[in-house]
């Protein structure tokens, strides 16, 4: 019989994960314990925080791995080297910058959440909550829970910790997802779609990792490493479970086929979740991503190029090509968030020791993008003909000559797309450069040569946005209570003749809508303005990280 | 100033500078936009001028006023600018334009009187592009150039698609989309091409990229790569049909910098990059781009006869020249080459010119519309000598700077390819037809309804124009000073091509 031995704890390499999921668990006791009324202000300190606990935690172990190489902690089910470190670090960081958005309140107080998430959209519940001024501040402590799961996500060194982590980090994004304050059946629908397919994909990576234990015999991603190095006869076992298990990170990277969810979640979900989503689980799974191929299975990188091959070209094409007839911001930002998981998917398929240090940078770059482009889109607003704030104005042509009217949100904007569309001196196109240059590299140039083509495609659907801005003479804003007139609003689209599919949109949309910015307690703006900043320094002087990152790229085996 | 002055870095930074003050200024400050843009284009063609004199034109055929700098090491890129003879020539061209174009925008954009606040982004806009365009002229490290490449794309499209005509946005993005496309295929045949060279922290140096063992099949892919970006760029037959919709319905200053600087750097690209770095490949692929390039003067020139609108005409006129300058390039003998160095340089003053009085007669007429226009010989007869001048200058009329180069390109090229200089030699017949003819129906006849009292050429108008007719005509008589900054060069290029030079014996002391 034998005796259970405790595993030897190295809690200082731990402490980044630790500290958020130890917050996160304060959290909830503040939930029931913190007056109402004082509520989100601890919960936000107390957030932001543990947030930056777990940045310095990182930037503490930073030099010590650099030297070592890194270490497995908790026996064999997490190792923190390079690459962890430079993950959690950037989740860390986005996840500061996300929460900066979630946090922010318009000036009559309203946040982007339900009032209170459990009512019946419609109810006479939901208006009592709404009258009360109740807030859900349970937001927060799911933040930490889900940013915790991200933090092990990448960091994982069995496959069973792979599939918590992926459980951790995706349950609070199910819930965040259907806590809306505006279109809560959108938002509901969206939570539940995201919900099922979330959890046919676990059920077919947990399948994989029941495969692939069956044909190593083990969980630990260095035992298959070294059972699959050179598969031999019966593979077909292994196979099946290689792919499956791929399928299941290739569904939260959001790459086609599994992208479905994608444009429906992420039109769904509350703004600034959105943007939290888009940035940090892209980075979680690309890490966990990157791992799982570089260490657990580069033995069947033959046989596997197929489906890497396929599933990356097929990411780049139908991302790009669905993006440029989208009409709703958020859906297309969805779209090019497919087509960016395709780019960043060829750095991957590279299998190049510069591919890893591509991939983190780029990671880095949009995920600051994102959470920027997020929440300018957060700020854009509808208002009805009483004057009244109410939802997003995500409708394209609601975006017309907002350049004119609002010049440095547009400005901010227009600086994400022209990163996402990789044009040189934004931060972007030195991701880009990376990721293609890997792929070239490892012999993989017909990726990037299409990576290319569909950046140009892709860059057309940005700049479409740029046009609806800058060059669309959209009148000025009316004051309250003169609503545009229908027809005027739609000669302005027609007038370029370059967006008939939004022009036919603008005259079945009610009349009364105008767009404008949303007065705030500030913290988007804040967050925004570092997003440029990270936009544009690192697409001039990208060297200091590129540098950093180029150091901790090496996973241990 | 010393002599280790980085004269190429002030002549990048000073623009910006200009650029930064022009959106930054107070609101108090802002009727003195204009001339705050007009001081800093013309300090910059001081600083241009000191460049020249710091140039040691003994040696134009050498990388001079160098600056190298790490910029981003761990990718092998560095800062690296230096100009020889050709270089300095089209940026000294550039930089010449840029304060005419200024005063050609004084009264656009709503600016009548004060200037509006769209004439301030826009003439802060063409300060950055000016920055973009010197850099690109200067660039010695070809990552640094694939950056400058596709980012002076950004202001040239708002500059179309923010202040150009009924069209804009719909020219805009084709000139966007074309130029992109072009450009991101240019990017993978950049990586593959740092790939096969030494690597290291100045990898992209164009001169640690030269003289590459490249496997041949590879070389003609990477070739072709940059090549479809300079015939885009440039713009050749059959990736032009860009340029008519930008030149119809950009303003004329930004045509002037679109049609007269920015496209040199495709054919800038084609003699700088294209020819040292694959010299194997220049010459598998030399029969089938001069080929391509008779068709598009031949092409260019027929659909300029075609048109109905001025700008359009102006824009097909440069799609025939800019096959001259190909064919050239790869005609591959000194004389041709320093010919379609030179013919950059003057096609620049000859299509800036045309372009900039095309835009007086439509901003008085407020129609580009040739049959619009009739008999103003006698009513604008200063206009329509400038004009008659600018014309001559397309048709390559003996006198004027653009007939030394092209008579150097064509016997340059019937040295080495009799047929093609003969058959590329009916362009000039057909140039003669589009410009005079188009004179013929602008300015001479009857005057039409309505025109009798259109104003001549103001006198802001007239200092626009006239330092380039006086340009043209210095350099048409007295071509030698420019040559000499162009003909090392060329010498330079073909050793690194590898072919031997055809003398063409008829080309020296042709110079009339």
């Amino acid at each position: 019989m034998s005796t259970f031995t405790a595993p030897h704890v190295d809690w200082a390499h731990l402490s980044p994960v630790l500290i958020v999921l130890g917050a996160a668990a304060i959290g909830v006791l503040l939930e029931a314990f913190v007056p109402a009324r004082l509520r989100r202000t601890v919960q936000l300190s107390f957030s932001l925080a543990a947030l930056a606990g777990a940045l310095i935690a990182v930037a503490a172990l930073w030099s010590g791995v650099k030297s070592s190489g890194g270490v497995h902690v908790l026996g064999t089910a997490l190792v923190v080297d390079g690459p962890t470190l430079v993950l959690q670090g950037t989740i860390a960081l986005l996840a500061i910058v996300a929460l900066l958005v979630v946090a922010d309140r318009t000036s009559t107080g309203e946040d982007a959440f339900a009032p209170s998430a459990a009512s019946v959209p419609g109810s006479d519940y939901e208006e009592a909550a709404r009258r009360l001024g109740l807030q859900q501040t349970e937001v927060y402590p799911l933040l930490l829970f889900a940013t915790g799961g991200m933090l092990i996500f990448p960091a994982t060194a069995d496959l069973l910790t792979l599939f918590v982590a992926l459980e951790v980090l995706s349950l609070p994004l199910y819930l965040l997802t259907g806590m809306a304050r505006r279109r809560r059946l959108l938002s509901q629908e969206a939570a539940m779609k995201y919900f099922l397919l979330g959890a046919f994909a676990s059920a077919l990576m947990l399948f994989g990792i029941a495969l692939v234990y069956g044909y190593s015999g083990s969980l630990s991603y260095a035992t298959i490493a070294s059972t699959t190095a050179n598969p031999t006869g019966t593979d077909s076992l292994l196979l099946v479970g290689a792919v499956m298990l791929l399928v299941g990170l290739l569904f939260k990277i959001g790459a086609v086929p599994f992208h479905a969810w994608t444009p429906d979640v992420y039109q769904g979900a509350p703004t600034p979740i959105t943007g939290f989503m888009a940035a940090c689980t892209k980075v979680a799974a690309f890490g966990a991503l990157l791992r799982v191929v570089y260490t657990v299975i580069p033995g069947l990188k033959w046989d596997l190029d197929v489906v890497m091959w396929t599933v990356t070209i097929l990411t780049m094409v139908v991302g790009t090509v669905i993006a440029m007839v989208q009409t709703d911001m958020k859906r297309l930002l969805a779209y090019s968030s497919v087509a960016h998981a395709g780019f960043i998917l060829t750095g991957v398929v590279a299998l190049t020791p510069g591919g890893v240090s591509a991939v983190l940078f780029y990671l880095l770059v949009y995920g600051a993008a994102t959470i920027g482009a997020f929440g300018v889109v957060w700020l854009v607003r509808e208002r009805d003909a009483d004057g009244v704030v109410v939802g997003e104005a995500t409708h394209l042509s609601q975006w017309a000559g907002l350049g004119r009217r609002h010049p440095w949100l547009a400005g901010s904007f227009a600086l994400f797309l022209l990163s996402f569309a990789g044009i040189p001196l934004t931060a972007g196109f030195v991701g880009k450069f990376g990721v293609f240059s890997a792929a070239v590299d490892g012999g993989a140039w017909p990726l990037a040569l299409l990576g290319v083509l569909a950046s140009a495609g892709a860059a057309f659907f940005y700049v479409r946005i740029v046009v609806l801005m800058f060059f669309s003479d959209a009148p000025t804003e009316p004051a309250a209570g003169e609503p545009l007139e229908p027809s005027t609003q739609a000669d302005v689209v027609l007038e370029g003749g370059a967006t008939p599919a939004v022009a036919t949109l603008v005259a079945e949309r009610a009349p009364a809508l105008t767009t404008t910015v949303v007065g705030t307690e500030g913290w988007a703006t804040v967050s925004i303005g570092f997003c440029v900043l990270v936009t544009v320094l690192l697409g001039v002087f990208p060297t200091p990280v590129l540098d950093a990152i180029a150091h901790m790229s090496t996973f241990l085996p | 100033m010393s002599s280790d002055f980085p004269w190429l870095t002030a002549l990048i930074v000073l623009p910006l500078v200009g650029a930064a003050v022009l959106w930054l200024l107070p609101a108090g400050a802002r009727r003195h936009t204009r001339t705050v843009a007009l001081a800093f284009t013309l300090a910059e063609v001081a600083l241009g001028a000191g460049a020249l004199l710091a140039f040691d034109t003994g040696d134009a055929g050498a990388q001079q006023l160098a600056e190298t700098h790490q910029w981003i090491p761990s990718l092998g890129v560095s800062y690296a600018v230096g100009v020889d003879g050709v270089g300095l020539a089209l940026l000294l061209m550039s930089v010449v334009l840029v304060p005419l174009v200024v005063l050609a925008a004084w009264r656009e954009q709503g600016s009548t009187g004060a200037p509006s606040d769209r004439l301030r982004h826009f003439l802060a806009l063409a300060l950055v592009l000016e920055a973009f365009i010197v850099a690109v002229f200067s660039a010695r490290d070809v990552f640094f150039f694939y950056v400058l490449f596709e980012a002076m794309l950004i202001p040239v499209y708002f500059m179309i698609g923010a202040f150009g005509g009924a069209q804009r946005r719909y020219a805009a993005i084709k000139f966007l989309i074309y130029s992109l496309t072009g450009g991101l295929i240019m990017l993978v045949a950049v990586i593959a091409l740092y790939l096969q060279g030494p690597g290291g922290k100045q990898g992209f140096l164009t001169d640690n990229l030269t003289a590459l063992t490249i496997d041949p099949t590879l070389e003609k892919w990477l070739f072709a790569g940059f090549f479809l970006a300079f015939a885009i760029k440039a713009p050749m037959f059959p990736v032009h049909t860009w340029l008519p919709d930008a030149a119809q319905n950009a303003t004329p200053g930004t045509s002037v910098l679109l049609v007269g600087v920015l496209d040199k750097v495709g054919t800038f690209g084609m003699l700088t990059l294209c020819l040292p770095l694959f010299p194997a490949a220049s010459r598998w692929a030399a029969p089938f781009v001069i080929v391509l390039a008779i068709v598009s003067i031949i092409y260019g020139a027929l659909l300029a006869i075609g048109q109905k609108d001025l700008m359009r005409l102006i824009a097909y006129t440069s799609v025939s020249h800019f096959g001259f300058i190909v064919l050239g390039i790869f005609a591959f003998t000194s004389t041709s080459v320093a010919g379609s160095s030179f013919y950059m340089v003057n096609h620049g003053l000859s299509t800036g010119a045309l372009f900039l009085i095309a835009g007086f007669l439509v901003a008085r007429r407020g129609s580009q519309d040739i049959a619009d226009f009739g008999g103003l010989q006698r009513v604008v007869p200063v206009m329509a000598g400038t004009f008659l001048v600018a014309g001559l200058s397309a048709l390559s009329l003996p006198g004027l700077s653009t007939f030394v180069s092209e008579f150097l390109v064509l016997v340059g090229t019937f040295a080495r390819h009799p047929a093609a200089a003969i058959v590329a030699s009916l362009g000039v017949v057909l140039a003669a037809v589009y410009v005079l003819w188009t004179y013929q129906r602008i300015f001479t006849g009857p005057v039409r309804d309505g025109l009798e009292t259109m104003p001549d050429l103001r006198t802001r108008e007239r200092w626009a124009v006239g330092p380039l007719i006086a340009a043209m005509l210095v350099l048409g008589f007295v071509p030698g000073p420019a040559l000499d900054l162009v003909r090392p060069p060329a010498s330079v290029t073909l050793e690194q091509v590898g072919v031997t030079d055809v003398p063409a014996s008829a080309a020296e002391g042709s110079t009339p």
